[in-house]
């Protein structure tokens, strides 16, 4: 019971952006981007030690500007990128006439010193450390002045950390970093054309396909691309009544997408019928900002609403493990007891596992970590990470 | 009398007056004087103190009059009874001497008697003599006459014969005359006569020539008969006098019986055929029960008289037709009616228009009425159960129609409804919201109105006049499965759910559905939930006396589900109205540059639009919703003093958090904030009345605002106009909300959000925002 407790940990800054480290299988590692437009922001890399349900952190300055979004490589665990405001012109405080300034969201990938795993394990109110931060060291910046405001920089999934899409407004940019990701190029990219200012929400790399596809939202609609032609595949009008907010593929069905937005549901889709969704959760009460499947297990699905809640749900029925039939018409062979283990798994149906409510200000982020499948976290605007497990009745059905 | 002397009598001299008079009463009491009779029999009882009485003592009557008497009245009771005694003694002395008179007369009477019977016995000897005489001459007169008598006892003998033989004789002749003039049975009841005779004697040449001639002409007769059965155009009674003189002639029955079914099917068929152009319901029944029915009950009767019911001779008995006959009359009558059922449901199937189901069931009734006439005439038959099915099977069918027709008068009215809101709003603008309550009223009397004439015309199925009524489908199972149960019931499911489906398919495409318009249903289902259902489902109870053998939906249940139908509109209106005006906040947070804005004049024209928006939302929300409760005001609730009010309370709290000292002070701060002031729950579910809905639509527009808001980056003129906006929202909307302070919360939230947002956070007086509101 004591070990299913949520673990709290709280941010001095505002912040939105939140992403497990990708790469990193072995340790429970978060990074948290912060938000705060007078101070120098930070990247806060949160340890937690499963077994002393302990949270060690360490931080990284960005002084670039403030975080917006936030993307782990896959290849390498020093290697992320951000995208970030920044604000060209001149601010002084005092400064009373009126000036005219730009705020602009810029992509761009960074590395972290090689020296913050070695000083870093150290306690959270170490006054220390935060005092003295490191800095990120710039590899490059994802910048076209042309293509406008970075929305989101995505990874290409299990790939060597080589390719990124960056979302800027009505862009879809595929880049290719070479000479250890200091350099970016160009290799292709789409973009939206219609009426009115078209501006990509959000978008995800498809872990399917080879890594040739990406689906990306904007307004109301959700788009698939090929990114061999960079050409749309297919579009879904109006899948949500107001804006969707993000997108996750299903990590083991490929054709199945979740998506989240203002009309407070999510919806679960297969590409190939793109007419009716295949399932719909009006859980939350107001909008739903993130969406993740579980990468192993994926009838999880974890969801952070500007209701300050997160709630966990089972969906089964859709998931690549329906439990029932499936396993037993397939694993016969596996003996009587698994056989009738299963038996009692098929009543269990589509539900909700859980709602937490640990948060008191709009959850942005919510996020599974990459080493334990049974762990994820979540993030609300005034700073607050929270860090919870799958009960553990589910896990232990789920596993056996 | 005799209770005086009762009364009165003293020392009876000696007891034989007493005795007499006992003897007296009872003759009296035989020759039936009974009143005199009932009084002695009570006071007869066992007193031995009653002088009449059985059981009269004298010793004690004396006793007890020495006793309970004086002198004096021993007297008189003495001289009393003294001279009862003498009259007494002189009616006895009358009444022997009557009897003796009467004696004396008898005894006269028997003597003149004896002398007149010694005269009829001289009489009676003399003609016992004559008699003696005259038997015998009769015995004289038979012996001579004896002879004469025998011999033409043989002549009248042979004459009776040669008759016989002459008309054998002439038989052929006859039966060749009698077919001639068609006169069938003559024919045969003259072969009959002569047929056994023929036949005994056919050894004979000559009788074996009349009856090869009979033979033949029979068998002419008997294809004559045929034929004329087989044209089938001769009326019924011709037909059966043709049957029966066939039956008698030896034909076999099994043929005949065939044979007439043949032909009275030819018949009914062309009944049928009649039937099928027939267009209008009541005239088709009246034609299927006088032509066809009225045909086939005849064609039974006759066959009945013909095959089953005629008395057995001979060896036709041994043949066992009735049984036969009964089972082809069976066969035929089941086929038949087979044909004409299947007729009959498919032109009840055709009545498809519910305007006037009287004429309908008056078709039934008729149909079901002639059918018992079947059943009379041949019980046993399948026919008349088969004919109730049918019944059953159409009222089925009606109420499924009814059915639908209520739930198409149901789409009908909402579409109405619909227009009526849309048309107003485009033309005058105000109009329209003013005629919510008389829409609803109008709309759920009219939907009334139908259910009840639907009742009527279903509650015609069950009416005490309709012979099928006393079915026990009738009086059970369609009362309660199906008037009540797929009738009412489903059509109050329906309702809930057409209710519910507006809130699943306007949601995503664009809100379809009018706003007023779920405002509309949902206080339908409340109402309906309050009272209407109720109000119906008794009616229904009532007018059908619905036994509620099977379960039946409960009230409870229907209550529950319309409310939750309630709820869901009323929250769908929420969330629709909430959208739109999210949207316009979201709009205008979105589309402006905020960094370089300019310092603010004014209030953005768009709060002023939901101010509006607002407020014409709490007018039609109010038309059709009570009040509600709400958290006390301030006792300076007016908008002037509230905004001193709420703008010095703003001030204090925000002016810490607009100057940050530290790193951690402002997050510090606001979350010292939260945790003094109590979480406020934005969604929480919305009840039944104006405050709360139109809280519910305030707060998601604020939230709305918030999250915009926190989407964005500000100038400082950009923070100083969201001030000067949420101060103006705050003017106006608290009046709207169940609790004030959830106002100033979402809105203390937005500024604290929007100075944190902003890049030079300088914010505005709180006067001047306060003229600049109040400028408008």
């Amino acid at each position: 019971m004591e070990d299913d407790a949520p673990v709290i940990y709280g941010l001095e800054f505002q912040a939105r952006a939140l992403t497990s480290q990708t790469a990193e299988s072995d340790a429970i590692r978060f990074l948290v981007g912060t938000q705060s437009l007078k101070f120098d922001n930070q990247i806060h890399i949160i340890d937690f030690d499963d077994e002393n349900n302990i949270i060690s952190k360490s931080v990284l300055l960005h002084q670039a500007g403030e975080i917006w979004h936030i993307s782990a490589s896959p290849a390498d665990k020093a290697v992320l990128s951000t995208c970030y405001n920044k604000s060209e012109a001149s601010t002084l405080p005092f400064h009373v006439t009126r000036h005219l300034s730009r705020v602009v969201t810029c992509g761009a990938v960074w590395r972290m010193p090689p020296e913050w795993e070695s000083g870093s394990h150290e306690s959270p109110d170490d006054p220390h450390n935060s005092h003295n931060p490191q800095n990120l060291e710039l590899l490059c910046h994802l910048d076209n002045s042309a293509h406008g405001n970075t929305s989101s920089v995505l990874w290409e999934p299990m790939g060597d950390g080589t390719r990124v899409i960056s979302l800027a407004d009505n862009h879809a940019l595929l880049w290719d970093l070479t000479e250890s990701s200091t350099q970016a190029t160009i290799s292709s990219s789409a973009t939206l054309e219609g009426k009115g200012q078209l501006k990509f929400t959000s978008g995800k790399w498809s872990p399917h396909h080879n890594c040739t596809q990406l689906a990306t939202a904007n307004d109301t609609a959700i788009r698939g691309w090929d990114l061999r032609t960079m050409s749309q595949i297919y579009c879904i009008e109006n899948a949500h009544g107001q804006l969707v907010r993000d997108l996750d593929f299903n990590p083991n069905k490929q054709y199945y997408l979740a998506s989240c937005g203002d009309d407070c549901k999510v919806k679960f889709w297969d590409v190939r019928n793109i007419n009716e969704p295949v399932k719909n959760l009006e859980e939350h009460s107001h909008w739903v900002w993130s969406v993740r499947y579980n990468h192993s297990h994926d009838q999880l699905v974890l969801t952070g609403s500007s209701d300050s809640r997160v709630i966990l749900s089972n969906m089964v029925s859709i998931s690549s493990e329906p439990f029932g039939h499936l396993v037993d018409d397939d694993d016969l062979s596996d003996g009587e007891d698994n056989h009738q283990y299963d038996k009692s798994k098929e009543p269990l149906q589509d539900s909700i596992i859980s709602t937490y409510e640990e948060h008191e200000d709009s959850v942005y982020a919510v996020e599974w970590s990459s080493a334990d499948p049974w762990l994820f976290a979540s993030l609300s605007y005034d700073g607050r990470l929270v860090i919870n497990r799958v009960p553990r009745a589910l896990k232990y059905h789920i596993l056996l | 009398m005799d209770g005086d002397i009762c009364a009165t009598a003293t020392t009876p001299p000696d007891s034989d007056p007493a005795r007499k008079r006992r003897v007296h009463g009872m003759l009296k009491l035989y020759y039936g004087l009974n009143e005199e009779g009932k009084t002695v029999d009570q006071a007869e009882s066992m007193n031995p103190c009653d002088i009449n009485g059985t059981h009269f003592d004298p010793e004690v009557y004396l006793n007890k009059f020495r006793r309970e008497c004086s002198l004096g009245e021993l007297m008189d009771q003495e001289s009393c009874m003294v001279k009862q005694i003498r009259s007494l003694d002189s009616d006895m002395q009358t009444l022997v001497y009557e009897n003796y008179n009467k004696f004396i007369s008898a005894t006269d009477t028997i003597r003149k008697m004896k002398n007149d019977f010694k005269k009829m016995e001289d009489e009676m000897d003399c003609l016992s003599t004559n008699m003696a005489a005259i038997t015998e001459f009769s015995a004289h007169i038979s012996g001579t006459l004896q002879d004469q008598h025998a011999q033409i006892t043989k002549l009248s003998g042979v004459h009776n014969l040669l008759r016989k033989l002459q008309f054998l004789f002439e038989l052929p002749a006859r039966l060749n005359k009698c077919l001639e003039l068609q006169a069938y049975s003559q024919a045969v009841s003259s072969h009959r006569r002569a047929r056994c005779v023929l036949q005994q004697y056919s050894h004979m040449p000559s009788f074996r020539g009349i009856q090869d001639d009979c033979h033949a002409i029979m068998d002419k007769l008997a294809q004559e008969l045929r034929q004329k059965f087989r044209d089938g155009g001769s009326s019924a009674k011709d037909l059966s006098e043709c049957v029966e003189l066939l039956l008698q002639l030896d034909e076999p029955a099994e043929e005949l019986c065939d044979k007439f079914l043949i032909h009275a099917q030819s018949r009914l068929e062309t009944n049928l055929r009649g039937l099928e152009a027939e267009t209008d319901i009541l005239e088709f029944i009246d034609r299927g029960c006088n032509e066809f029915v009225s045909s086939l009950c005849l064609v039974i009767a006759s066959y009945q008289e013909l095959f089953v019911n005629r008395p057995q001779e001979g060896n036709l008995a041994s043949k066992n037709i009735p049984q036969m006959a009964i089972g082809k009359l069976h066969a035929f009558v089941d086929a038949m009616a087979t044909c004409y059922f299947s007729l009959v449901e498919r032109r009840i199937q055709e009545e498809k228009s519910v305007g006037d189901n009287s004429l309908l069931v008056r078709a039934l009734d008729r149909f079901h009425r002639r059918l018992q006439a079947v059943a009379k005439l041949l019980p046993g038959s399948a026919v008349p159960s088969q004919g109730t099915e049918i019944v059953v099977r159409a009222a089925r069918e009606r109420i499924k129609q009814y059915l639908a027709a209520l739930q198409s008068f149901y789409l009908d009215s909402l579409r109405d409804v619909r227009q009526a809101l849309a048309a107003p709003r485009l033309a005058t603008g105000k109009d329209a919201p003013a005629s919510l309550p008389e829409l609803l009223s109008s709309l759920s009397a009219s939907i009334l109105n139908q259910i009840k004439s639907v009742l009527a015309s279903v509650h015609l199925f069950t009416a005490k006049d309709i012979t099928f009524s006393n079915k026990p489908y009738f009086k059970g199972e369609f009362c309660s499965q199906g008037v009540r149960e797929s009738l009412v019931v489903n059509f109050i499911k329906f309702v809930c759910q057409s209710s519910r489906q507006f809130c699943e398919s306007a949601g995503d495409r664009g809100g379809s559905t009018p706003p007023a318009l779920l405002l509309l249903l949902s206080r339908l289902c409340l109402d309906y939930e309050t009272s209407t259902i109720t109000y119906i489902l008794t009616l229904t109870d009532e007018q059908f006396l619905v036994q509620h053998r099977s379960p039946v939906t409960a009230v409870a249940a229907l209550c529950g589900e319309a409310r939750e139908a309630a709820q869901k509109l009323l929250k769908h209106y929420v969330k629709v109205q909430g959208l739109i005006i999210s949207q316009m906040l979201r709009k205008s947070v979105e589309t402006r540059d905020w960094v370089n804005t300019i310092e603010p004049r004014n209030v953005r024209a768009v709060m002023k639009r939901v101010v509006e928006d607002t407020t014409s939302i709490d007018v039609q929300v109010s038309l059709l919703y009570e009040e509600g409760t709400r958290k006390a005001h301030s006792s300076d609730s007016s908008k002037r003093t509230f905004s001193v009010y709420s703008g010095s309370r703003q001030q204090t709290r925000y002016a810490p958090s607009y100057t940050p000292s530290a790193a951690m002070d402002t997050n510090f701060l606001s979350n010292i904030h939260k945790l003094f002031s109590e979480r406020i729950d934005i969604f929480s579910p919305v009840e039944f009345n104006k405050v709360s809905v139109v809280t519910g639509i305030i707060k998601i527009s604020l939230k709305t605002f918030l999250e915009c808001v926190r989407l964005r980056t500000f100038g400082r003129y950009g923070l100083q106009q969201i001030q000067v906006d949420c101060n103006y929202l705050q003017m106006y909307l608290w009046r709207f909300v169940s609790d004030e302070n959830l106002v100033h919360f979402l809105l203390d939230e937005i500024v604290g959000s929007t100075a944190h947002r902003c890049l030079d956070p300088a914010p505005m007086e709180q006067s001047v925002i306060e003229v600049i509101c109040e400028r408008g």
